[in-house]
C-alpha cells in the first residue's frame, strides 16, 4: 500500500517500543443485561500494550456487545472493566474514547460529504492537517475517489475511508468487527497495517470476526465467546 | 495518539460540516423555506381577512410561521443529533460544548437565511410597515438565536431520550418567551425605544439562558446516548 511508512510496515505483533506499563483492557467479571436478557455474564478479560487478539463466536454469543462495552458505547451491568486506563461505569468513558478507534457494520461517514471532507472534518477536530488527509486515502488505495461524495461509494470504499481514518487517528485501541467484510483481496492487508501500526505504537487490537481462518493469521490470540462469557 | 485541541478549531469545523450537509441535500433550500412562504400565502387565503386586519397582524402571523418552521431547520436531518453521529463526534474527541456551539451556529446561519426571505416574502404579502426597520438588524438575530439554540438543545434531549417525535413538545413551551419578545417587540403600539428595548433585552436574556444551559448539559447528554 502506498503512503504507509516501511516502519508501519515492518512492526511487529508483539509489544514494541513505547508501552504503557498498565493494561490496555481489563474485564473483571462484568455482566452486561439489556432489558431483563443477560448478553454477558462472567467475563474476564485482559489484553495488554502489543497485543492483537482475535474474538470468534456465533451469532447472538455477545461479541458486538463486548465491543460495544470496549468501545464506551454500552455500561457494564456489574463487575469491573477498564479501557486505558478509565472506568467504563464512572463520568470519565468519553474521555478515553477518543483513544479508541472502531470500526463496525455500519460506516461512521457523512453521506453528503465526499471521502476527503470526511476526511477533512476527522483532522480538522482533532488536530491533524490537510496533508495528513491525502496520505491517509492514499495509504487504502482511495486518492482518486477522494472527492466522491461518501453516497457515491461502494461498502467497501466506505470500509477503506474508515480504515483511512483510523490510519490517520492513531488509536491506542483500535476494535474491529468483521474486519474483512466488504473488502477485496487487495484491500483485505488493511487489517493487518492498521493492527500492525497500532500494536507499533504500544497499543493493542481486537478483531471480532466469523472467519476464523482468516483472521487467526492475523492474530497472537483467539478467544471464543459463547453464551456471553469466554469458553 | 489523541491531542487536546483548541474549541474553536472544533466549533467552526462542525458548522462547516452542517453546512455543508444542507448545502448538498438542500432540505431548508428546497423544502422548508418554500413551504413556509407557502404557509404566508395561504393564512390570508384560508382565513379570508381585509388587507388593514392583515396588515395589522402580518408580524404575528411572520413570527409564528418563523417559530414552527424555524423547529425544523433545527431539526433537519443533515443537522439532528443523532446516535451514529454522537459516536461520531465522542470518537473524534469533540468537546460536547463545542459541538453545541457549533450545531448551533449552523443554525443560526440557515435560520437567519430563512428568517430574511419569509420576512421579504410577508413584507411584500401583507404589507407590513417598516417604520422601525433599524430593530430588525436586533431582533431578528436575537429571535434566530433563541431558536437555533433552543432547536440543537431540544435535538440533543431527544436524541437521548431516543425520540425525536419530543421535540415540540419541548420547544413549544420554551419558545413562548422568543415568540412574545418578538411579537411585542414590533407592535405597532409601542411608541418610543424603551417598550422595544424591554422585549429585546427578554429574548437576549432568553438566548443567554439558553446558551449556559446548552453548554453545561452538552456532556451529560452525550453521557446518555
Amino acid at each position: 500500500m502506498a503512503g504507509l511508512s516501511a516502519g508501519r510496515l515492518l512492526s511487529t505483533r508483539t509489544l514494541c517500543s513505547v508501552a504503557p506499563a498498565s493494561q490496555i483492557v481489563e474485564l473483571r467479571d462484568v455482566a452486561i443485561r439489556i432489558g431483563a436478557t443477560p448478553v454477558l455474564r462472567d467475563l474476564d478479560l485482559t489484553i495488554g500494550p502489543g497485543e492483537v487478539v482475535g474474538l470468534f463466536g456465533g451469532n447472538g454469543a455477545g461479541k458486538t456487545t463486548l465491543l460495544r462495552l470496549l468501545a464506551t458505547q454500552l455500561r457494564p451491568t456489574s463487575g469491573s472493566a477498564t479501557v486505558l486506563g478509565s472506568d467504563l461505569a464512572g463520568e470519565g468513558r468519553l474521555d478515553v474514547r477518543s483513544r479508541i478507534g472502531f470500526i463496525g457494520h455500519t460506516p461512521a461517514l457523512y453521506p453528503e460529504l465526499t471521502l476527503r471532507e470526511n476526511l477533512a472534518f476527522a483532522a480538522a477536530v482533532t488536530g491533524h492537517s490537510g496533508g495528513e488527509v491525502d496520505a491517509a486515502l492514499a495509504t487504502v488505495g482511495l486518492a482518486a475517489a477522494a472527492d466522491r461524495p461518501v453516497n457515491a461509494c461502494s461498502y467497501g470504499m466506505q470500509r477503506r475511508t474508515e480504515f483511512a481514518r483510523e490510519l490517520m487517528l492513531e488509536p491506542e485501541l483500535i476494535l474491529l468487527d468483521e474486519p474483512h467484510s466488504a473488502l477485496d483481496v487487495a484491500a483485505s492487508d488493511l487489517v493487518s497495517h492498521l493492527t500492525d501500526d497500532v500494536v507499533a505504537r504500544g497499543g493493542a487490537a481486537l478483531l471480532v470476526s466469523h472467519d476464523r481462518e482468516r483472521v487467526e493469521k492475523l492474530v497472537g490470540r483467539s478467544l471464543d465467546l459463547r453464551g456471553g462469557t469466554l469458553a | 495518539m489523541s491531542t487536546q485541541v483548541a474549541l474553536w478549531p472544533q466549533i467552526r469545523a462542525v458548522a462547516g460540516r452542517d453546512l455543508l450537509r444542507e448545502r448538498r441535500r438542500g432540505e431548508v433550500t428546497w423544502v422548508t423555506l418554500p413551504f413556509g412562504a407557502i404557509a404566508l400565502l395561504l393564512i390570508p387565503l384560508a382565513i379570508g381577512i381585509d388587507a388593514p386586519t392583515l396588515r395589522n397582524i402580518g408580524p404575528g402571523l411572520y413570527w409564528i410561521v418563523v417559530l414552527l418552521f424555524g423547529v425544523l431547520v433545527t431539526v433537519r436531518r443533515t443537522g439532528a443529533a443523532s446516535d451514529a453521529d454522537s459516536a461520531l463526534s465522542a470518537r473524534l474527541g469533540i468537546d460536547p460544548g463545542a459541538a453545541f456551539i457549533g450545531k448551533s451556529l449552523a443554525n443560526l446561519g440557515l435560520l437567519l437565511a430563512f428568517q430574511i426571505v419569509v420576512g421579504a416574502v410577508a413584507v411584500v404579502l401583507y404589507d407590513i410597515p417598516l417604520d422601525r426597520w433599524p430593530w430588525l438588524f436586533v431582533i431578528i438575530p436575537a429571535a434566530g438565536v433563541g431558536l437555533a439554540l433552543l432547536g440543537t438543545l431540544a435535538g440533543s434531549i431527544a436524541a437521548g431520550s431516543g425520540g425525536s417525535n419530543l421535540v415540540p413538545f419541548l420547544v413549544a413551551p420554551l419558545a413562548i418567551p422568543l415568540l412574545l419578545g418578538a411579537t411585542q417587540a414590533l407592535d405597532a403600539d409601542l411608541s418610543d425605544g424603551n417598550g422595544i428595548l424591554a422585549w429585546v433585552l427578554l429574548m437576549l436574556f432568553v438566548d443567554l439562558v439558553l446558551a449556559v444551559v446548552g453548554v453545561l448539559t452538552a456532556r451529560p447528554l452525550q453521557e446518555t446516548q
